[in-house]
């Protein structure tokens, strides 16, 4: 697959979402929760707590909805400044009982409009960014599809963040890119392999952890090893005192494009 | 023969050189016309009064050396990672010549860090500039500032930011995006060890500055005039397919929405910092006897 195809593929409305993960992975045991507190609820943001085998575990997800209906409901997976709020609120919660984040990305990007602007849709990616990199809890990210700028960030300041192998993850949509270097939106599949927005591409610069294959067809398998992984990794985390654990996120973003 | 040389040049490119002779030489940069009040400016009236038009009080940019000049006491700053510059790390198409092209004499990056005395007060300074690229954020700006509050916090240095970006460099893909992480969790350390942080924004702030360390100050000043956006007016635009009220995201809006503590115009805006800081218990350095 070329890095267009892929961005294609990432926004194909029939592949899974948040919510099929969410099932698939944690079934029953997902009580989802509301809110930010503040002003309202998001539902670009999926929200709740699960049991992942014996682990309680706070899960977070951007989600796009699988039908038209779902799609305008949920905005199309654009959270607004509440939706980030709602993220932030659960996380905290989740620092304050020492249990594990798990958050799922699949957005083109944060909310472009209006009222997003006038709820300061940056200072809410801001303080996301900002608190998640000394929440004393594990964090996870997982890209499940598309990864849209700040508004994917915002979920994914983690200690590791890992991504389907045809989940694109990029600082500017290739169509935004080539209309706004080029002046030509028709060059957006040369934009996607300059911006190097594929999980080979990404997992060689060092900014993901690891590639998750996808079956063509049955998931189940899939499910089983991702919940397998990711209760290692929590466990591993979780063996961490709070400053080992901040300390490597903080390195592990550190480490990024710094000059030798 | 020409069968048009009776006719008059029409411009400039079409006249002959010595045509132009007689004319008194007026430099184009003499006079500056004030976007807010329409009014002929005296280039160095304007620029005397800290780039303020001095008939309506309209803000025009500054690029940074400007901007360290006005803030920081006369001889104190001491620019850090002076050297260090953005390379093609992406193998982007056409990137290594519009850096080239962006490199001038006064801004080789989109950022310049350093530290100076405000106020006789020890403070890491970084300066944003829109000369350079509009001022897009790329590794190197991220890591300057990224040791600009390292180096703060462990000096127990207070730190002001300038910000003005057009957002993420796009050239630079993923990498430019991981710089609002890194810089924010300098800024997280910086805060938790108890420094003060001062952020003042300038136009245009827009994308993943206003994202990242642009909106984490403890004490966030703007400067009149300014445009202070996640997602800039022409995008929204785009989007809503309608025209936005004229003083949408000016930063008296930001005030209103609740997102800045002040709009400080450019002639009180040092004072502004010198009472800030010592109000945060920062001090003169007392000069050795």
């Amino acid at each position: 697959m070329t890095a267009y195809e892929k961005v294609t593929a990432a926004r194909d409305a029939k592949k899974l979402t948040s919510i099929d993960f969410i099932a698939r992975m944690f079934g029953d045991s997902f009580i989802e929760l509301h809110g930010d507190r503040r002003y309202s609820d998001d539902k670009a943001v999926v929200a709740g707590l699960a049991m992942l085998y014996d682990t309680p575990v706070t899960v977070i997800g951007l989600e796009k909805g699988r039908n038209t209906k779902e799609r305008m409901e949920r905005n199309f997976g654009q959270a607004h400044p509440e939706g980030y709020r709602k993220a932030l609120r659960l996380m905290k919660q989740a620092e304050k009982f020492r249990r594990p984040v798990l958050c799922f990305v699949d957005t083109s990007g944060a909310f472009c409009g209006i009222g997003a602007e006038e709820r300061g849709q940056g200072q809410a990616i801001a303080e996301n960014i900002m608190e998640m990199m000394t929440l004393k809890t594990p964090i996870l990210t997982i890209l499940i599809g598309e990864g849209g700028s700040g508004g994917a960030l915002a979920l994914a300041v983690a200690d590791e963040v890992w991504m389907l192998e045809n989940a694109v993850y990029s600082v500017i949509s290739p169509e935004g890119c080539a209309s706004i270097l080029w002046k030509d939106s028709t060059k957006a599949p040369e934009a996607a392999e300059a911006l190097k927005m594929t999980a080979p591409d990404l997992f060689k610069l060092g900014v993901i952890e690891r590639i998750i294959r996808q079956p063509k067809a049955d998931e189940t398998k899939m499910f089983e090893s991702l919940k397998i992984l990711i209760s290692r990794t929590f466990e591993k985390n979780l063996a961490l005192s709070d400053d080992e654990l901040t300390s490597a996120r903080y390195e592990r973003f550190r480490k990024i494009g710094r000059p030798e | 023969m020409d069968l048009f040389s009776f006719r008059k040049p029409k411009n400039e490119l079409e006249s002959q050189p010595n045509e132009q002779q007689n004319i008194p030489f007026i430099p184009e940069e003499m006079w500056v016309k004030c976007p807010k009040c329409n009014t002929m400016l005296l280039t160095t009236d304007m620029e005397e009064n800290l780039r303020i038009c001095t008939k309506c009080g309209h803000h025009f940019r500054m690029n940074a050396r400007q901007r360290i000049k006005m803030l920081a006491d006369d001889e104190t700053f001491t620019e850090h990672d002076a050297d260090m510059t953005s390379t093609n790390i992406l193998d982007f198409p056409g990137y290594e010549k519009k850096l080239e092209k962006a490199r001038t004499k006064n801004a080789k990056e989109s950022v310049i860090c350093g530290e100076c005395k405000i106020g006789g007060i020890k403070t890491v300074l970084c300066v944003m500039d829109a000369d350079f690229m509009m001022g897009s954020m790329g590794t190197v700006t991220g890591e300057k500032i990224t040791r600009a509050f390292e180096y703060a916090a462990d000096k127990k240095m207070p730190v002001v930011v300038c910000t003005v970006s057009g957002g993420a460099r796009m050239q630079e893909g993923i990498m430019s995006l991981m710089q609002m992480a890194k810089t924010s969790g300098a800024v997280k350390r910086h805060s938790d060890a108890g420094g003060l942080y001062i952020t003042v924004l300038t136009d245009p702030t827009t994308g993943g500055v206003t994202a990242s360390f642009a909106m984490e100050g403890d004490i966030i000043l703007a400067e009149p005039d300014t445009l202070v956006a996640f997602a800039g007016p022409r995008v929204i635009e785009q989007t809503m397919r309608q025209k936005l009220p004229r003083d949408f995201q000016t930063s008296e809006f930001v005030l209103q929405k609740g997102f800045v503590d002040a709009v400080v115009s450019r002639d009180n805006l040092k004072n502004t910092i010198v009472k800030l800081l010592k109000i945060h218990g920062y001090c003169e350095e007392v000069p050795e006897q």
